[in-house]
């Protein structure tokens, strides 16, 4: 598809320490990365392999120990409040639990208003926003008839999740951080969240990381897959090579640990 | 055959609403499990799996209502029992139950041989400390537990180990159905493999002479259980032997459902993933005919219509649509 893969984000020995002296713990333990822009990246792992907080390094919630980030070929500089500010008009992230995520207070129409007024939509007309959120709603399969006038306790989990897509459709992101973004989401609804995310990263071209620790929905969505272990990056690869073919022992455990059902499950490795 | 260690005809458990309202969760369920063998329910959240595993327990309480049909364990017939009779005489001894939060049922201020003390001595109150103490220890053994866990405080376990703790606790009296509800749902996948490791060694072992296994993981189902059960809006929807109600259902709600299994294993990225587009259909007025009309891709006029019963499709198989099997098997193939 694409001929030359300009780099997104770097990283370069990028580290995250937390605590002092004997209950010093390292989260992130120089990791290397290059997100290419357009691709979708999965970091998989278990709980506590630092997962999360490689993501809060990224999104530059957290400063980093050592190390550094490049985006777009600069070095990151998000040292004022106000370079955080435009830093994150180009990276936006999904988490976990949707409900957590919105201001209980304000109409689901008030979420979808922000993002257009984000994108300097300020002085559209009234039609012209109410258009542009029809369309965002309709990309996720939402009615935003239905939709206006209700807060966010209203919807289900996997509206809510949708509803999280619709935002990050409208405001159009250079790099999109997914964090387990549907783990409280059933089974039966989980692929349209994928489909969803992969369709949006074919329309607006942005980078995705999608961090979770079922290696399974890595497989399916991802174009490159990055294993971590207890802060450090054991494989990477395309996710062809790495899930069929693992070399490291930790990634064939994690693999042998999910059931199958085209394959017998060895039950006896445990 | 084996002999049917539960056998559940024509169940029906409705909740009551604070607004007097019927919920029916689970509505005219009929089941077997022999003797050595385990069934597996799927389904989305809320098509009543848990209710079901309540209501096959004989242990109402309100909201939850008994309303018609027999629930009955190795010949004996427990429908409409008092919930205090059902305690000392059923739970334990003919049914165990591991509820889905099972890391939440031990008491955080005792040690776990003071749980197992309770557990046996509400059944033998003439059993001593010392005999407890060795049953336990060597139950614990059989499992691959350690014994010390016995002298163990709960917030000393971790998740994995606790969730194993209370398996091996529910089933130290050797009940005749064990029924796990989502037993692995909030565990990581490492623990996730111990605990079905030890729910397979407790079927093969004889400790448990059957099981019924909830969970919306279709993979997991799979691999633990003989015969799947597919729940949609109260009733069943499909049961049918594990590999054709994996690999060849039927009904449109368990295709969708099939569809939608992810597994890391060649061949998951070229075919494309269906999801069930919609939500269930509210309970408190269910529809009159079809209950997946609403969602199902293939829908007829004729499905609204009247209440759909359950057809035959080929040994120990059934499920509930008005069209026949060669029919179904015309329209996906036309489909595709």
């Amino acid at each position: 598809m694409q001929l030359e893969k300009k780099p997104c984000l770097t990283g370069v020995g990028l580290t995250k320490t937390f605590g002092m002296g004997r209950t010093k713990t390292v989260a992130v333990d120089h990791v290397d990365f290059t997100f290419y822009e357009g691709e979708i990246v999965s970091i998989v792992g278990e709980s506590g392999s630092g997962k999360t907080t490689l993501a809060k390094l990224l999104l530059g919630l957290i400063n980093e120990t050592e190390g550094s980030v490049e985006f777009l070929g600069k070095k990151r500089d998000i040292s004022s409040g106000k370079k955080k500010q435009e830093y994150w008009k180009s990276i936006q992230a999904i988490f976990q639990d949707p409900f957590s995520s919105y201001n209980i207070f304000n109409k689901i129409d008030a979420v979808l208003l922000d993002c257009i007024h984000m994108r300097g939509g300020k002085n559209l007309p009234q039609a012209k926003k109410v258009e542009l959120m029809i369309e965002a709603c309709k990309f996720v399969n939402l009615k935003f008839e239905e939709l206006t006038n209700k807060y966010p306790f209203e919807l289900s989990g996997g509206q809510m999740q949708r509803l999280m897509i619709a935002r990050i459709f409208l405001l159009k992101p250079k790099i999109l951080i997914a964090d387990e973004p549907t783990s409280m989401i059933d089974a039966c609804s989980r692929a349209t969240i994928l489909d969803y995310l992969i369709q949006l990263r074919n329309e607006i071209g942005m980078t995705l990381i999608f961090i979770t620790h079922d290696i399974g929905l890595a497989y399916y969505v991802s174009d490159t897959v990055y294993i971590m272990e207890r802060g450090k990056i054991v494989e990477r690869g395309s996710a062809d090579d790495v899930i069929l073919r693992p070399r490291a022992a930790y990634t064939k455990r994690l693999i042998s640990d999910v059931p199958k059902i085209y394959e017998e499950w060895d039950l006896s490795t445990v | 055959m084996g002999k049917v260690m539960l056998e559940v005809r024509d169940l029906t458990t409705k909740y009551i609403t604070r607004f007097r309202e019927d919920v029916y969760a689970v509505d005219h369920v009929s089941l077997k499990v022999e003797e050595g063998k385990s069934l597996g329910i799927a389904g989305e959240s809320g098509c009543g799996k848990s209710t079901l595993a309540l209501s096959l327990m004989g242990y109402y309480f309100p909201p939850l209502y008994y309303t018609s049909g027999d629930i009955i364990i190795d010949g004996r017939n427990i429908s409409g029992m008092n919930p205090d009779d059902v305690r000392r005489s059923i739970l334990g001894t003919e049914i165990a139950y591991i509820p889905q939060a099972a890391m939440n049922a031990l008491n955080p201020t005792q040690k776990v041989i003071h749980f197992v003390e309770d557990v046996i001595q509400a059944h033998n109150p003439k059993a001593t400390k010392k005999e407890i103490y060795e049953l336990a220890s060597e139950r614990f053994h059989l499992l691959g537990l350690p014994p010390e866990v016995l002298q163990k405080y709960p917030v000393e376990l971790s998740g994995g180990m606790k969730q194993r703790t209370v398996i091996a606790v529910s089933v130290i009296l050797g009940p005749k159905v064990l029924i796990a509800d989502e037993p692995s749902s909030a565990l990581d996948v490492t623990s996730q493999k111990m605990v079905i490791k030890m729910l397979r060694d407790l079927m093969e072992s004889g400790l448990i002479k059957s099981m019924i296994f909830i969970t919306h993981e279709l993979p997991l189902l799979y691999n633990v259980t003989d015969h799947i059960m597919v729940m949609y809006a109260g009733q069943i929807v499909e049961h049918g032997a594990a590999s054709e109600a994996v690999f060849d259902p039927l009904h449109p709600y368990s295709k969708g459902l099939m569809g939608s299994i992810i597994v890391p294993e060649a061949g998951l990225r070229e075919h494309k993933l269906t999801a069930v587009p919609g939500v269930p259909p509210n309970l408190k007025k269910p529809p009159s005919g079809c209950r997946f009309a609403e969602r199902c891709k293939y829908v007829r006029p004729e499905c609204r219509g009247a209440a759909v019963n359950i057809r035959e499709g080929g040994v120990g198989r059934t499920y509930r649509c008005i069209l026949t099997e060669s029919e179904l098997r015309e329209v996906y193939k036309n489909a595709a």
